[in-house]
């Protein structure tokens, strides 16, 4: 067993746990308090964070060239891994951003029968990673249905692409489907799934991986089993959770009325989403801002053509050898040591008179 | 420092977008208040005093019921529902649920278009197999 991640999962328990307890207790608490305190939380760590970035310096233009650098008109430039332009960094990061492009070069030492290193391309990280984001993002924009009255038509759009496979499964003993199955929680769940096993059955990532790599993990995979589980399974009454949200996002939750109805797992979902949105700004999780300002991927590659002046480099008092010579030149010549610039006769002369 | 300015640009759009639904309906909604919308229970559904489950079940539990309902009936051809309390019911939603709650407009879509649900049940369904009127 391992510290890291049994504490992770045991922490995501004991708030599951505290939100199953207190949540039809105390409803203004876990209802109203919570949500409000974890967005104030996310909203204030984000900011902090990203303007404590935009303060620390770049010492250094440290791209990484992952290409032919621009040099003689005859050699192809890599455009892309390699940008000398403003053009082909935003190429750059919009493909990093966008398609993860790192992960897609994620590569695998192998030692091979002959003995020799061979480096394998290996894509599940990236096939993971990308399921990941995008369903999750697909999964937080339709939550939008509860925070818009009346739901606008976009978003019923992307309801209707997301729950296009209509598949369902009708025996006595189970039922599920019914209210449309959407793909972008299933797949969410399976990737994030992914993503721990990785962690636990990769033994060299196990060894990297800490408490704070698991305990995301966990949050986001309790996050998606409990809309699941809400959806398809021990429902919840979906108008008295809208009543809740639509009253937080206008403000007038304020009253700390809390509509009856709604279940404990409704709690278990919502603290389990407060806390990774609390936890976020002081979490690994901030590479959704620090991808932004990778230097490592931002800067131009251009570092032939254009001086990067260290902002740490402070004015230093220099004495240079000209300034030196003019303070001590007669002196110099009076003691028949060779100077630079002789004094000029004429000026000499002109001077005597 | 040069690039603060774009900094600061795209924090400013992460944080719109992502308060955008308080501000969506704060500045441009006004706050107004979008409580659950009240079933309107017709007089034949508040003279039964309870649906075929009780009314916290139904709430959030109908379309469950009705799917087994509908599997029950298509393809096991049985027709009988007994509730808890040992009382048969037809299991049939044109017969039995639209008797009592013939007035979907505000029985049904209320809650349907507030949750954003689109159920499909009026794919082959009628929605008003009595003739009545609302």
């Amino acid at each position: 067993m391992n510290k890291f991640y049994l504490s992770s999962l045991l922490a995501v328990f004991v708030l599951a746990l505290i939100a199953w307890a207190g949540g039809p207790a105390l409803p203004w608490l876990f209802g109203i308090v919570l949500p409000y305190a974890a967005v104030i939380l996310f909203v204030v760590g984000v900011i902090r964070k990203v303007m404590g970035w935009s303060r620390s310096a770049v010492p250094f233009a440290i791209p990484t060239t992952g290409g032919q650098q621009r040099s003689m008109p005859w050699i192809n430039q890599n455009k892309i891994d390699n940008p000398s332009t403003k053009f082909g960094v935003f190429i750059r990061m919009a493909l990093e951003i966008l398609t993860f492009r790192s992960l897609f070069r994620n590569t695998r030492i192998k030692m091979t029968e002959e003995g020799r290193f061979s480096y394998n391309l290996e894509l599940f990280l990236w096939i993971g990673a990308l399921a990941f984001h995008y369903a999750f993002l697909a999964t937080l924009v339709r939550h939008l249905r509860f925070f818009l009255e009346p739901v606008p038509l976009c978003i019923k759009a992307i309801e209707t692409i997301d729950s296009f496979f209509r598949f369902e499964i009708s025996y006595d003993a189970i039922q599920f489907g019914l209210p449309g199955v959407y793909i972008s929680g299933i797949v969410l769940f399976a990737a994030v799934s992914y993503l721990f096993l990785r962690r636990l059955l990769i033994s060299k990532v196990r060894y990297i991986s800490l408490a704070q790599d698991y305990f995301p993990l966990f949050l986001i995979m309790g996050i998606a089993f409990t809309g699941i589980l809400m959806r398809y399974f021990t429902k919840v009454e979906i108008a008295a959770i809208k009543d809740l949200t639509m009253s937080l996002v206008t403000f007038k939750a304020l009253a700390f009325n809390v509509p009856q109805g709604i279940g404990p797992l409704f709690y278990i979902h919502l603290i389990l989403v407060c806390t990774l949105l609390a936890y976020f700004p002081f979490s690994k999780l901030m590479h959704m801002g620090g991808i932004f300002l990778s230097p490592t991927r931002n800067m131009t590659a251009n570092t032939r053509e254009v001086r990067h002046v260290n902002p740490w480099n402070y004015p230093v008092k220099v004495h240079t050898y000209e300034a030196y010579e003019n303070e001590f030149r007669e002196k110099m010549i009076e003691a028949g040591l060779p100077v630079d610039k002789m004094p000029d006769e004429s000026t000499a002369e002109e001077e005597k008179e | 420092m040069n690039d603060k300015k774009w900094i600061v640009l795209g924090l400013a759009v992460f944080l719109v977008l992502f308060l955008s639904p308080f501000l969506y309906n704060v500045l441009i909604k006004g706050a107004k208040a979008a409580p659950m919308p009240e079933v309107v229970l017709t007089e034949k559904a508040k003279a039964a005093k309870q649906c075929v489950m009780p009314t916290e079940f139904m709430r959030a539990n109908h379309m469950q019921l009705l799917d087994e309902w509908r599997l029950k009936v298509v393809r096991s051809g049985l027709r009988d529902f007994t509730n808890a309390e040992g009382k048969t019911f037809n299991m049939s939603l044109s017969n039995t649920c639209l008797d009592c709650h013939s007035n979907k407009a505000d029985f049904c879509d209320r809650c349907h278009n507030y949750a954003s649900v689109a159920p499909y049940c009026w794919d082959c369904h009628i929605q008003n197999p009595q003739g009545e009127t609302k």
